[in-house]
């Protein structure tokens, strides 16, 4: 994790990497799509084989992968912000429903020189926001009532800046993307851990021989590898967006030229104990600041999915003196 | 071997031709992106004009024993929208702004106002909209410092001039919270 470490000099060094942040993130953004691909045909070839017994069965499961692969990675990259909104239970306002929270948005996109995205207002107490979307064009930028009521005008400023930021860099694209392939992978092997219990596989009755062993070898695998996966995929989405929230954090005071809203804001935010009752796993490492409490805490590490909040205050901090 | 030749001519004279191409298309997008941003200006600018009489026909009702305090507001704005030179067009901008703060000023002394959604209503608009053109006017500067760079680097110094692009001038704030526009646009 050496991008950690440039983490202090971040507000200095981002100004020359920002359109190479952009094809990072398209590029990482492909990859995991590939990755979850390859994912989804190789269990569906594991579990085809284990369930039916026979390297028919094998390409049946990758048949059947193929389709589900092809269908949950369309509907991931152009609804996934949909489905990250409905989940997190967001309303779309418009300038008369909250006309304060509309005009700094609309103040950050000037800044940015970003389309406009759409803005919804989350019904939770807990202060926090999150951006989504494929890409600035098709973006949402997302904040719970609790954010609105406790920051004051510059603070909120901050927020956006920094939502709009991870707009314009695609890192959007690449956290919903995550969020959501990563859900899927976790959904699809407890699905399969589960139906275990239900009877498992029709074997073949005298089979037997070779070709049961390898459908027992095969079952073994497609256990180990429903457990395993996940993990995996958990530790991918732990590991993205440290570097992301120093950068945002960085063109967010290029943008308002206040390095004191956002850094009062992430005060805050961070200082608040009311918990984020629409934030789950899936959708934690959206947010400005980890609405899962106490996590940070414990996993100061690689695994953190936001770099610790002290750290960034005290980045801010630095800039505005 | 003379075909060979011919054939290494021709890919490199294509390889030229793309490479120059792109960075044509570059130095237009970089120009569009100047334009655009320019005119985002004139957009916020505008739209504070266009703010300014339905909010005033809001708090109308109470200021009728202050009349003058609107009929300002409602000249300044149409000196403002007169075509004039950049110099004039910051006084008279700064003149709004100015009888603008004295309507807030006046409303202090009227307790009910304080509470009155239209005028806090008028304040966040008005507030955010002095906002949205100073940060318009950031970007245009961002903008022109991206486009202006570009034409003075290397390769396209050789031949930008030669195509009519030309650097265009940062606008440059007039006072301290003075926003004007002064940017001479060729």
């Amino acid at each position: 994790m050496s991008e950690a470490a440039n983490q202090t000099s971040a507000g200095r060094e981002f100004e020359g990497t920002f359109r190479d942040r952009i094809s990072k993130n398209k590029r990482q953004s492909l990859f995991l799509m590939f990755g979850f691909f390859v994912f989804v045909l190789v269990f569906g070839y594991i579990v085809g084989y284990a369930w039916v017994g026979d390297p028919v069965g094998a390409i049946f499961g990758v048949f059947l992968a193929l389709i589900a692969g092809t269908v949950s990675g369309l509907l991931t990259y152009f609804a996934g912000d949909k489905m990250v909104l409905a989940a997190s239970r967001a309303k779309e306002i418009t300038h008369e429903d909250a006309p304060v929270l509309f005009n700094v948005v609309e103040e950050m996109k000037i800044a940015s020189g970003l389309p406009m995205p759409k803005v919804y207002i989350i019904n939770d107490s807990a202060p926090n926001a999150f951006a989504t979307g494929r890409d600035p064009e098709h973006a949402s930028v997302a904040v719970t009532s609790g954010l609105l009521e406790k920051l004051n005008r510059d603070e909120l400023q901050g927020v956006m800046a920094h939502e709009m930021a991870h707009v314009g860099n695609f890192d959007i694209r690449y956290a919903m993307m995550v969020g959501i392939l990563v859900g899927t992978v976790v959904l699809v092997s407890d699905f399969f851990l589960r139906s275990l219990w239900f009877g498992g596989g029709r074997r073949r009755g005298g089979g037997g021989g070779g070709g049961g062993y390898i459908q027992l070898i095969m079952i073994v695998v497609a256990i180990l590898f429903a457990i395993l996966a996940p993990i995996f995929a958990r530790l991918l989405q732990m590991s993205i967006s440290r570097q992301r929230e120093y950068l945002a954090d960085a063109t967010a005071v290029k943008m308002t030229r206040n390095p004191k809203g956002l850094a009062d804001a992430l005060a805050k935010i961070s200082g608040d104990n009311e918990v984020l009752e629409v934030a789950n796993r899936a959708t934690s490492h959206l947010y400005i600041i980890n609405p899962v409490k106490n996590f940070e805490k414990r996993a100061k590490s690689m695994f953190s999915t936001h770099p610790p909040i002290d750290e960034r205050i005290a980045v801010l901090r630095a800039m505005g003196s | 071997m003379g075909t060979l030749f011919t054939i290494l001519l021709v890919v490199i004279l294509v390889v030229l031709v793309i490479y120059a191409i792109s960075q044509y298309n570059g130095l237009v997008k970089r120009r569009n992106e100047v334009e655009e941003s320019y005119r985002q200006i004139d957009v916020q600018l505008k739209r504070r004009y266009d703010l300014i009489p339905n909010l005033l026909e809001g708090v109308k009702k109470y200021f009728q024993q202050e009349k003058d305090v609107l009929t300002q507001i409602t000249e300044a704005r149409s000196q403002a929208m007169q075509p004039q030179s950049p110099g004039e067009q910051a006084q008279s901008e700064s003149r709004l702004s100015g009888a603008i703060g004295n309507l807030f000023a006046v409303s202090e002394n009227y307790p009910e106002l304080r509470s009155n959604t239209v005028l806090i209503d008028f304040q966040e608009e008005l507030s955010s909209t002095e906002n949205k053109i100073s940060f318009a006017r950031q970007h245009y500067n961002d903008s022109v410092q991206v486009y202006n760079t570009k034409i003075q680097s290397f390769p396209a110094v050789i031949f930008a001039r030669a195509m009519g692009f030309t650097e265009r001038e940062y606008f440059e704030a007039v006072g301290p919270e003075r926003e004007s526009v002064t940017v001479s646009y060729d």
